[in-house]
């Protein structure tokens, strides 16, 4: 008698734990959808920014640079490698010679800054770890100029809170133009000494698959941060009304605005 | 419950007795770290699929890692899952590298889609579970490491005497006949015991540390981590073999708890109560 019941409660028992993993699996996958629970999940990611941020110490903590010994010799190209856009493509036939980086927004004086001017301007060259987002690592050289520089060039005013890169290629088809890569960085980011707007790639000029003429490095973030073929950088004071409001084309797609992890 | 004990004293079996075993904290901390371990593995297998292939050192040589999980097309169309460990290739085709996808088809994917969470192919969505339950694990994991220190309850259940030490293989003996300890002997853990928990006290803030050095932004102020771990790359092999262990301790875990009294077990970490069956000479 008291065998049965202990064999019955542990039946009970083990179905219970089975059917307990079997609803908590299906409901991560329904949880993931509903968007109450996602912004509970989401709320992780401004507790991260501000621990992490508080950890690093000192705003200009500069990312680890490696040795010319370490460049990788494949620098895996992704997101867009060859823009089809119109415009881009224009541009791109005369070597980039009518191009114009358009700095505006929420600044004291708009600049239009052809490649002969950003390579006039101080450069940096810095041999650092790019980290994709899917976990694969590469080392390469760039030389740019500082975002700072330029962004003093042009005098932000003092609403501006987010500097955002308009770029030339469209990554995903859409009738609204969401598509369209952007991305935003805060000023933190922006006026760290290794944030440049490079124009060459381990000592070449920057090849069009990494995102000629001038792509932007942002070293203590994921590589999706790092907008290539940056067309415009704008002074903002939110990003609600660009794209689908979340501060970038991946953001808008789910991903962490402060990808710092 | 009372058949286990009471009940059962007055019948002929062997004696019972009850202890306290577990208190509130060490049973509270156990239930979340259990949660959050398995969504931290599933989600980081889910994160794992975006790119599966490890790689030692500071970067990945794409054409040389030591772990990967691919698929091939076969002429007929056919797609194989092919996992290659140091240059050595197995077929996998269902479980690694290519498995069912939710239309039962067989899919390029590394882990299959009962192992990760969420189910499909989300790489944003698996990071924003992992993250999200990484920040409750550290935090449970806190407050259980300050209740080993303040308590000193490290060097008391954890560290292995020496005599215990010189008592593995015997202890690995009884355990290999399915013979537990009884009496006073069950009233700590064995030194088997003692090791694997302690293993996982050490495998975790390992495997925490080698996450954070994946991240971009801690490395700018700590750089001594992609020195200690070897780079991000070997981080991040180190913090998928780890997470692997735990995984292989978990499995070994259900498994003791199920054959060495489930519902004993389990009632000691839901109450705290734990019953102990006294040596026959005892009773």
């Amino acid at each position: 008698m008291r065998r049965d019941i202990g064999w019955s409660r542990r039946q009970i028992l083990s179905r219970a734990i089975a059917a307990g993993a079997a609803i908590g699996l299906a409901a991560c996958g329904r949880l993931s959808q509903a968007s109450d629970s996602r912004s509970v999940l989401e709320a992780a990611e401004s507790l991260t920014r501000t621990v992490q941020r508080a950890l690093i110490g000192p705003s200009d903590a500069l990312a680890p640079e490696y040795s010319e010994a370490d460049i990788s010799k494949v620098f895996k190209p992704n997101g867009s490698t060859e823009p089809d856009d119109p415009e881009y493509q224009k541009s791109r036939e005369d070597g980039f010679a009518s191009w114009r980086l358009i700095v505006d927004g929420l600044v004291e004086k708009p600049q239009r800054l052809t490649l002969t001017d950003l390579r006039a301007l101080p450069s940096r060259t810095q041999i650092t770890r790019h980290d994709c987002v899917e976990g694969w690592s590469c080392i390469g050289k760039w030389t740019g100029a500082p975002l700072g520089r330029i962004l003093g060039l042009a005098g932000l005013k003092p609403e501006a809170r987010y500097i955002v890169f308009h770029c030339a290629d469209t990554l995903e088809e859409t009738l609204d133009g969401t598509g369209r890569y952007y991305e935003s960085i805060d000023l933190v980011d922006a006026f760290h000494p290794q944030t440049i707007l490079a124009y060459d790639m381990n000592g070449g000029t920057l090849p069009i698959e990494h995102g000629a003429p001038l792509r932007l490095r942002v070293e203590r973030q994921l590589g999706y941060k790092m907008a290539k073929y940056v067309m415009r950088v704008e002074a903002v004071d939110n990003f609600s009304s660009l794209g689908r409001g979340r501060g970038g084309f991946w953001e808008d797609r789910g991903y962490e605005w402060y990808a710092g992890i | 419950m009372t058949s286990l004990t009471g009940g059962l004293a007055a019948a002929p079996a062997p004696a019972r007795r009850v202890i306290y075993r577990h208190s509130a904290l060490v049973r509270a901390t156990h239930w979340i770290n259990a949660l959050c371990f398995l969504i931290l593995l599933m989600s980081g297998l889910q994160i794992f699929n975006a790119h599966p292939a490890l790689y030692w050192g500071k970067a990945s040589s794409f054409d040389k890692p030591f772990l990967a999980l691919t698929a091939e097309e076969r002429d007929d169309g056919a797609v194989k899952g092919v996992t290659t460990l140091f240059g050595k290739s197995f077929a996998t085709t269902g479980l690694f590298g290519a498995s069912r996808d939710d239309a039962g088809e067989i899919a390029e994917r590394g882990f299959p889609a009962w192992a990760t969470i969420p189910s499909y192919q989300d790489l944003a969505t698996g990071r924003r579970w992992h993250f999200f339950f990484a920040w409750i694990l550290v935090l449970n994991g806190l407050v259980y490491v300050a209740n080993l220190l303040v308590r000193r309850r490290l060097t008391r259940e954890f560290l292995p005497s020496a005599r215990e030490v010189r008592s593995i293989p015997h202890s690995i003996w009884e355990h290999a006949r399915l013979h537990f300890p009884k009496g006073d002997d069950a009233l700590h853990y064995n030194v088997l015991q003692k090791l694997a928990y302690l293993s996982v006290i050490i495998a975790f803030p390992i495997l925490i540390l080698a996450g954070l050095t994946m991240s971009p932004g801690i490395d700018s102020g700590f750089p001594w981590l992609l020195s200690l771990f070897g780079g991000r790359q070997s981080a991040r092999a180190i913090h998928f073999i780890l997470a692997s262990y735990l995984f292989f301790f978990f499995f070994v875990h259900i498994v003791m708890v199920l054959i060495s009294g489930v519902l004993n077990n389990m009632r000691s970490m839901i109450t705290g109560r734990y019953a102990i069956e006294e040596n026959s000479h005892e009773a």
